[in-house]
């Protein structure tokens, strides 16, 4: 009991200390990615931040170490404590943090999903921020694949982590595209692995792919981790001329690759406007301007005007960019 | 016999003289590992208070026990097996096996007691595949337990495969369930503490434990039946694991094959943290329940703080090796 109220009364003490600091800004936004050391990130904290300058709220960006399926329970268990006032997560898990987050919302706090999606649990966040229109990314990977190889060969999947709910609804558009579509029919889909979005186990995963399909002709890595792995085993083998590795991947760390020939494509979109568009959806939200239902259409500085969709989902941009030879060097993420 | 000659006098004091004079009181309650782990654990409070203003929150710290209470409770059992002279690193994929054993039960909506049973069982059975090992065929305990470890996260791997098995809503949320004020994970650690420091402190075979990680030669010579207590050990920290898996899955939700993936580390760490000793014979339960809250303290101060976790790795691992010195400086200051 007394340890208690000496606890208390530090808290207490601390807490005015902060709220005093505290009473400038606006709102307090934290985004947790799915791991650290996962360059992607990056991309999508620099337009948070910048957003951020723009409306005067305070941005944070915290991670787990790994990008297991609960590691970021902890992390979301701590923003509540913290008081935040939105919580920005890239999911690892379409269904393991139902509870934090209900905990979170039921503290009014707004919970946003940016950059995937817990797929078959939309009930337990308050809406969605992706890219592009995630049905359509499988099948565009499938066609770039494919006209790389003459659209046909056996071709293999490297994937993130097994549970990741963005890479899943791809692979799942993926498999359903080669089973349906005639264009198709002479490419087959031997494996799919995973390299848990960790360089070592990705370069692993990759090397058993060839070394256990020996008339392998292609790689899709829809996770910026994993092509850029792929490709560093393809030019370490130096098989860039039979071989195709494409997926999704950064541009700054693609670039080379590009330029020697081991990939000859890539696609991916802005993360940069994921971040932007978040935190000026939150701030809109936050303040009444936007209502958080389908079919509201709002403008964002530099993004034009933004649809919400069905399920409270967004899109920053309509369509995949391609990177290659000749557009690779006008990006700088 | 009248005239004893001096030579004999001068012997029995002789040996009052060689005797050495006993420890003071206060170097017996207070230098020992322990105190360094009370000292760390004030420390890391006032640490993440200072941190941020929102960690020093009594409702909060209690909560955040609950992510590490089934490995803590791991640490408790470990504890007793470090102390008799071998050591187990299997727990951890123990729990999941028996986790994803008891799910899959679950998932037939066979009734309770039996998915219980099976969930005990598997434990027992994991437990006893250990002791089989190490004592039925003398095998190093280390060695063995690294082989027991992968297979049985193996074993988990094949039967949930890549997927999460879910549970009934009815039986999610333990971590939400409060006794005392506590919630119930951290109440079922303490309890287990209190438990197993009775057992260990206060029993003859807590006694036991001890002398057969002194020294196991001299104490199979007392007359101590040192296999009978390392199987019981072992059968223990399986049936412990089972229990800790059942925990883990009421507050997750589901179950994976990774489950509690690399808390063998996590556990040994925390019996090291306490001051036991690796080579046996030593350590205490206090010390076990002190490291815990030490480590649970420190992740929570930290990520609270949205210090990244690589900063988190570093603290832990500056604070493994100075235990590991402290601890080993007393022990050997103490030795006699």
């Amino acid at each position: 009991m007394l340890k208690k109220t000496v606890l208390a009364g530090l808290a207490l003490g601390f807490g005015l200390m902060a709220s005093a600091a505290m009473a400038a800004s606006n709102f307090k936004v934290v985004y947790i990615g799915k791991n650290t050391g996962n360059p992607y990130f990056d991309s999508i904290t620099g337009g948070f931040v910048d957003a951020c300058k723009k409306i005067g709220c305070e941005f944070e960006f915290v991670a787990p170490a790994t990008a297991e399926a609960t590691s970021q329970i902890p992390f979301i268990e701590a923003q509540i404590q913290r008081g935040v006032n939105v919580i920005a997560i890239a999911p690892n898990s379409p269904d393991a943090m139902n509870q934090v987050l209900d905990k979170a919302r039921a503290k009014g706090i707004l919970v946003l999903t940016v950059n995937g999606d817990i797929v078959g649990s939309e009930g337990h966040r308050d809406a969605n921020i992706l890219p592009v229109d995630f049905t359509k990314t499988g099948p565009n990977q499938v066609e770039l694949m494919g006209s790389m190889i003459g659209y046909k060969g056996e071709i293999a999947i490297l994937s993130a982590t097994t549970e990741a709910p963005d890479q899943n609804t791809w692979i799942k558009a993926m498999k359903k595209t080669l089973a349906e579509n005639p264009k198709y029919k002479d490419m087959k889909l031997v494996a799919t692995v995973y390299g848990d979005d960790q360089p070592e186990k990705s370069t692993t995963e990759m090397e058993a792919l060839l070394s256990n399909y020996p008339n392998l002709v292609g790689v899709i890595a829809p996770t910026t981790v994993g092509i850029a792995a792929a490709a560093q085993v393809v030019k370490s083998r130096g098989i860039a001329n039979k071989f195709h590795v494409t997926g999704l991947g950064l541009p700054s760390e693609m670039r080379d690759f590009v330029k020697d020939g081991t990939v000859s494509a890539f696609q991916l979109w802005s993360p940069y406007n994921e971040g932007w568009l978040a935190a000026y959806f939150a701030d809109g939200v936050l303040n009444g301007k936007i209502k958080n239902t389908v079919g509201t259409k709002f403008d964002v500085p530099n993004l034009g005007s933004i649809t919400i969709l069905e399920k409270n989902v967004m899109n920053t941009q309509a369509e995949l960019t391609t990177f290659d030879k000749s557009n690779i060097d006008k990006f700088n993420f | 016999m009248s005239d004893a000659p001096l030579g004999i006098n001068s012997t029995v004091s002789a040996s009052h003289r060689d005797a050495a004079p006993p420890r003071p009181l206060w170097q017996v309650i207070f230098v020992r590992p322990e105190t360094l782990t009370f000292v760390l654990l004030v420390l890391a409070i006032f640490a993440g208070g200072q941190l941020s203003p929102y960690f020093l929150d009594i409702r909060y710290i209690l909560d955040s026990f609950t992510l590490t209470a089934e490995l803590s409770l791991l640490a408790l059992i470990l504890t007793l097996v470090i102390i008799a002279g071998e050591i187990d690193l299997s727990p951890a994929s123990a729990m999941a096996l028996s986790a994803c054993l008891f799910a899959y039960a679950m998932s037939f909506d066979w009734p309770m007691w039996i998915c219980v049973f099976i969930g005990i069982g598997s434990g027992l059975i994991m437990g006893a595949i250990n002791a089989a090992l190490i004592i039925g065929l003398q095998l190093p305990s280390i060695i063995v337990t690294i082989g027991t470890l992968t297979l049985y996260r193996g074993l988990a791997q094949v039967i949930a495969g890549d997927k999460s098995i879910r549970v009934p809503e009815w039986y999610i949320g333990i971590d939400k369930v409060q006794i005392l004020g506590l919630p119930a994970p951290d109440l079922i650690f303490i309890i287990a503490a209190i438990a197993l420091a009775f057992v260990l402190g206060m029993t003859v075979w807590g006694r036991q434990i001890y002398q057969t990680g002194t020294n196991e030669t001299a104490a199979i010579y007392a007359g101590i039946r040192t296999r009978r207590i390392k199987t019981v050990l072992f059968l223990a920290t399986g049936v412990t694991a089972s229990i800790a898996g059942m925990i883990f899955i009421s507050r997750l939700g589901s179950v994976r094959y990774d489950l509690g993936l690399g808390g063998e580390l996590q556990m040994v760490l925390m019996a090291m943290l306490g001051g036991t000793y690796i080579f046996g014979g030593r350590g205490t339960i206090l010390g076990t329940f002190l490291a815990a809250l030490l480590l649970s303290v420190i992740s929570t101060g930290m990520t609270t703080a949205n210090l990244l976790p690589a900063t988190q790795l570093c603290v832990l691992g500056v604070l493994l090796v100075l235990s590991i010195i402290a601890t080993n400086f007393i022990y050997s200051r103490t030795q006699r």
